[in-house]
């Protein structure tokens, strides 16, 4: 195994365990407790101003999508 | 003294209790047609680099885009006490390119030097609260002078049981057709006057599956884990891209039929205090043309006051080259496939920038209904030259 291939599996498992201790570790939050999670800036989703961001950068970028938005298609853009 | 204390703590604890039960999901909710939100988003993008495609990968890339997008949301509620949502949009976009003009300097009209894109689209979505699933659809369609594009698109979630996580699917598909402009100096009879719409076309058929996975982990941390697969297949190349051979001839862009996308997403915001958010995301991508691709992003919202914040934000994204580039004149007659469009070279960029959010509980600056406003600046630099800036706003009536 190259030195940058150990590097990459270090990396990956890294992250694997990052993930595993954060979905492992939830608590359980009541609805009155959600007032932070509610909050306006904390949704998982892009902001709609956002809209013409995401299609330039599809356009001007070779890589897109993961993002809730186009993976292709739609304009002159690949 | 003693039964006053008693008296007290039993109100208290009768009083915590009451605040702790569930909503009655099945309590009267109207079932006419209501008005949610009116969004109203414009930008005003610009762009200069020198690498245009459209002239083998050299000269100007200045470019500007005027985008304005309007949609509605309407809730109603059904026998069942479903709640249906109905979402249309209309977005038109002017844009000027300079680089453009290019494709037949002699006659600027006739290629899209200067375009109006109009793209509307409209989607239906049903929410089942008792079973903490929703269901919806959407069809949307894009036009311009030589791209025309119908999408269609369905999509599923169910939330487990304590409502902190939630699974998402979403398919979809959109169909192409777009004009052959060819460079004047290739066409078969530059003298033709084309117009019209005398142009040959083809098409382009994009089909993608997106699923996610969100999870509450605690009373201010959320994640979110997204996956895609994306197929395109049909005429992926732009036709008035050229492309200068080593021996000095020119032919139009080249580019496989299929291509094969993966894109994986993470997501995670966090309420730090209560001043500070950071939100997060990481999208790892590759595809069957060879693009690699990490990008980072990260955003911190300071909550000057409850209804005012700033977010200052900063992107990271970097890509390999696809296999079919090369920069002008590089390219030989061996090669099957071809391009010097440098939105497919190898580089990096960087985008940062500043967002402001004003949402105070009345109106904002007095404006009847107006809830909300938000301005939004940034920077984008690629180190192979191209800078652009982007400046936004969102309106939000309710």
């Amino acid at each position: 195994m190259t030195r940058t291939q150990s590097i990459t599996t270090l990396k990956l498992t890294i992250t694997a365990m990052a993930i595993s201790l954060m979905v492992t570790s939830c608590t359980t939050v009541k609805e009155y407790q959600k007032n932070k999670l509610n909050d306006a800036e904390m949704p998982l989703s892009n902001r709609k101003i956002e809209k013409t961001e995401l299609s330039f950068q599809s356009y001007r970028e070779g890589a897109s999508g993961a993002n809730a938005g186009k993976t292709g298609g739609g304009c002159g853009c690949n | 003294m003693k039964r006053v204390f008693l008296t007290a703590a039993a109100i208290f604890a009768l009083l915590q209790s009451y605040s702790q039960t569930a909503v009655d999901s099945t309590a009267f909710k109207s079932r006419t047609l209501q008005l949610e939100e009116i969004n109203f988003v414009s930008s005003y993008y610009h762009q200069d680099g020198n690498n245009s495609a459209v002239t083998g990968g050299i000269g100007t890339e200045k470019l500007t885009d005027l985008a304005n997008v309007i949609d509605v949301t309407l809730t109603r509620y059904d026998k069942k006490f479903r709640k249906n949502t109905f979402i249309g949009e209309l977005g038109i976009d002017h844009y000027t390119s300079a680089s453009s003009d290019m494709i037949d300097p002699k006659n600027m009209s006739s290629a899209s030097h200067a375009d109006t894109r109009i793209y509307p689209s409209v989607s239906w979505s049903v929410e089942n609260e008792k079973k903490r699933s929703s269901f919806g659809i959407g069809l949307s369609s894009s036009t311009e002078f030589d791209y025309q594009s119908f999408g269609a698109n369905i999509n599923f979630s169910k939330k487990n049981k304590n409502k902190s996580g939630e699974f998402s699917a979403k398919l979809q598909a959109y169909l192409d057709q777009l004009k052959l402009i060819a460079p004047i100096e290739l066409r078969s009879n530059p003298n033709a006057n084309n117009r019209g719409n005398n142009y040959p076309s083809a098409g382009r058929n994009s089909y993608s599956a997106s699923l996610s996975y969100s999870q509450i982990v605690n009373k201010s941390l959320q994640i979110m884990f997204l996956a895609d697969v994306a197929q395109q297949s049909g005429y992926l190349s732009l036709p008035f891209h050229r492309v200068y051979f080593t021996d000095g001839s020119v032919h139009q862009e080249n580019l496989p039929d299929t291509r094969f996308k993966v894109p994986l997403g993470f997501r995670a915001n966090y309420f730090v205090g209560d001043k500070f958010i950071i939100r997060t995301y990481y999208r790892f991508y590759k595809d069957s043309w060879g693009i690699t691709s990490n990008t980072a992003n990260i955003e911190v919202p300071v909550k000057i006051t409850p209804f005012l914040s700033v977010s200052p934000f900063y992107r990271y994204y970097d890509q390999t080259a696809i296999k079919y580039f090369a920069p002008y004149k590089e390219h030989t007659a061996q090669d099957q496939y071809y391009t010097s469009n440098y939105d497919f070279s190898k580089f990096n960029a960087s985008f940062f920038g500043l967002d402001l959010r004003i949402a105070p509980p009345k109106a904002v600056f007095g404006i009847q209904h107006l809830n909300m406003l938000e301005l939004r600046y940034g920077h984008y630099k690629k180190d192979i030259g191209l800078n652009s800036n982007i400046i936004s706003m969102n309106l939000k009536f309710k």
